[in-house]
């Protein structure tokens, strides 16, 4: 639906080139390159301080790389000015590790705020959307009055990917979707992940830790390893040498998540 | 301004026709059902009359695009249909879209979400009483609070037991002290100087421009030295207790010190309030000597006193007992800045908001207080003839 049909040359929703991060000294990613088809869902893996969430930042425009070309929609994020980047934001939705919900405005009232910013639609349609919103990602409705405070960890981060849903993006961004959640409302996160971007056709780039979610969700996935990105489906990342992605995969936890 | 549309690339608007058949209606759509459209299509269909026609046949087939908002729109005209009695003789629409179409059918059936106004006056009402009950139920805390600090903090001083944190202390003595010395000597001087000046200019009239030494002097050491201190310390550290302390209350680290079996008021509270205790009375006593100096410049340079006239004037004005009645109010005001600062700091909640509201109130009721004790300490001065 929202793969829209615009004369897309390429299918590449996001593709970067030679992209360098530093920290003063202290370099995080040394030119690295990944491409995301459009449709298919990316998972980002990474040992702690692998600069994951660096990644996800640098691509939202949220960070500035030392050096290399950030594509996102065929668009040089780095080189956009504010309202171009305007434009690509409401082309995409971001969902913050916990969730970023405003904490003065109440469920309902954050899933509006995009729309609200950025559309003409009478208050009783987007009443009408938020609701819908709220069932899409599985949350009951009187969550809808409730304010962030007032939220579990799990309704949290439900109400913040209600919210990167509001304008209905082509791409969504997920910071840890499943970190701090119980397995059981993991899996069911998991689960509406694979069935919001089936129905609505998304591009889905996340950071995880949960190899279980890899499994489950990703169509394939980039490993951060040594400052460089590996590529590849779950099958041949177990066979990639790294000793580190073959802990990952290969170590005790792997094994009972994947086997 | 780039609008939604023009990001979203819509290349055909969306569009909604009905027309009249033989035993119904036909409504048939098509273009882009995307968000920027979903507003107008919003009335459109809201404007289509059917008449009360029993059979209505829905033709999605030219839809080129749909999302969830569209998918949206078409489902609810399908459901307000069948609500109002009519049947749905048919519904199609282009086989991709239909798996969004199902889902939205079977997950969504919550009304809409209503949104509430904070700012009704049944709201002005209810927010009234709650602050009330809110006000009353603080001040016996803040009783409880000042009753268990007060009690830590005279054992702390008169029978110390070993465990007061000296690196913690000496710690909030720098930070509330020697960073504070600048801003308070600057402050001070200024004040000094526009006392003087004021002063000056008044007094001229009378020919007692003499008199100007005397009104700095006292009004610098009994009241504006240790005043102006303690409203600077009350912004400065007042609002650093507690947006440290509220921090680490968000962080769970006051919960984990509990946990540990650590006291946190001796932890937390204990060198914070000591820590003033000591400064303050010394900034305001720096304060004090600054003011004099900033009326000692004005004066030489309005009146053209020489620094030695200027000394001269001021011991015959002021004694040590003046000195005395700004320095004794020093604790005082230290205590009650302290006591605010990690009181309100230990009852931040755990969210992001209410660091920063307690910390604005922290500060407006420390500086509060200050001036309430100061004006109680005016009024027994004079009774006591002081």
């Amino acid at each position: 639906m929202s793969a829209h049909k615009q004369p897309s040359d390429d299918d590449l929703i996001i593709s970067l080139r030679g992209v360098t991060n530093a920290f003063g000294d202290n370099i995080i990613h040394d030119h690295v390159d990944l491409d995301v088809r459009r449709g298919e869902v990316m998972g980002i893996v990474g040992g702690s301080g692998a600069g994951k969430s660096v990644l996800l930042h640098t691509i939202i425009g949220l960070n500035k790389p030392v050096s290399g070309s950030i594509k996102v929609f065929g668009e040089e994020i780095a080189g956009l000015s504010g309202i171009e980047l305007r434009a690509v934001d409401m082309r995409w939705g971001v969902l913050f590790q916990e969730g970023a919900l405003f904490s003065s405005q109440s469920v309902a009232e954050n899933i509006q705020v995009p729309m609200r910013e950025y559309t003409k639609m009478s208050q009783e349609l987007m009443n009408e959307l938020a609701s819908m919103k709220l069932s899409m990602v599985g949350l009951p409705e009187d969550a809808a009055p409730k304010f962030p405070s007032e939220l579990s960890g799990g309704m949290k981060k439900r109400a913040g990917l209600a919210r990167s849903l509001s304008l209905d993006p082509e791409l969504l961004f997920l910071d840890e979707p499943t970190a701090g959640l119980d397995p059981i409302s993991a899996s069911q996160f998991d689960m509406l992940v694979r069935d919001l971007q089936k129905s609505l056709n998304l591009t889905v780039c996340m950071v995880t830790h949960d190899l279980d979610t890899l499994r489950a969700t990703t169509d394939r996935i980039a490993v951060l390893v040594n400052k460089k990105i590996k590529v590849g489906t779950i099958e041949t990342l177990r066979k990639d040498p790294d000793p580190w992605i073959q802990e990952y995969f290969n170590g005790p936890r792997g094994h009972a998540a994947l086997s | 301004m780039v609008t939604l549309s023009e990001a979203k690339h819509v290349d055909e608007r969306a569009w909604v026709r009905a027309e009249k058949r033989q035993g119904g209606t036909k409504l048939s759509f098509g273009g882009d059902w995307v968000v920027p459209e979903a507003s107008h299509l919003d009335v459109d269909l809201r404007q289509i009359d059917l008449g009360g026609a029993r059979n209505v046949e829905m033709d999605g087939s030219k839809i080129d695009l749909i999302d969830s908002s569209g998918a949206w729109l078409l489902l609810r005209t399908r459901r307000e249909i069948e609500a109002a009695g009519g049947k749905i003789a048919a519904f199609t629409m282009p086989p991709t879209f239909e798996p969004l179409f199902e889902t939205l059918d079977r997950v969504h059936n919550a009304p809409p979400v209503v949104i509430h106004h904070h700012h009704s006056f049944r709201h002005f009402l209810e927010r009234t009483g709650k602050g009330s009950v809110h006000f009353l139920n603080q001040s016996v805390e803040m009783m409880n609070y000042l009753g268990r600090v007060t009690i830590e903090t005279g054992e702390a001083i008169i029978k110390p037991r070993g465990n007061l944190r000296v690196a913690a202390l000496f710690h909030q003595i720098e930070e509330t002290g020697i960073t504070a010395l600048p801003i308070v000597g600057l402050l001070a001087f200024l004040l000094g100087v526009v006392l003087a000046y004021q002063g000056a200019d008044q007094l001229k009239r009378f020919g007692a421009e003499i008199f100007t030494v005397n009104l700095v002097g006292v009004a610098v050491l009994r009241e504006i030295g240790g005043l102006i201190t303690a409203i600077i310390v009350a912004g400065r550290s007042g609002s650093a207790f507690t947006a440290q302390i509220g921090t680490m209350n968000v962080n769970e680290e006051i919960d984990a010190m509990q946990t540990i079996g650590l006291n946190t008021v001796d932890v937390l509270v204990l060198p914070r309030i000591l820590g003033l205790l000591i400064t303050l009375p010394l900034l305001t006593f720096y304060a004090d000597m600054m003011g004099l100096a900033g009326g000692g410049v004005m004066s030489y340079f309005s009146l053209g006193l020489t620094i030695p006239v200027y000394m001269r004037q001021l011991q015959s004005a002021v004694s040590l007992s003046t000195l005395m009645v700004g320095l004794i109010k020093a604790p005082v005001f230290a205590f009650v800045i302290g006591l605010v600062g990690c009181f309100e700091g230990l009852k931040v909640e755990r969210n992001a908001a209410s660091v920063g509201k307690l910390t604005t109130r922290s500060v407006v009721e420390s500086i509060f207080l200050v001036i309430v004790f100061d004006a109680a300490f005016s009024i027994l001065f004079s009774i006591l003839g002081i």
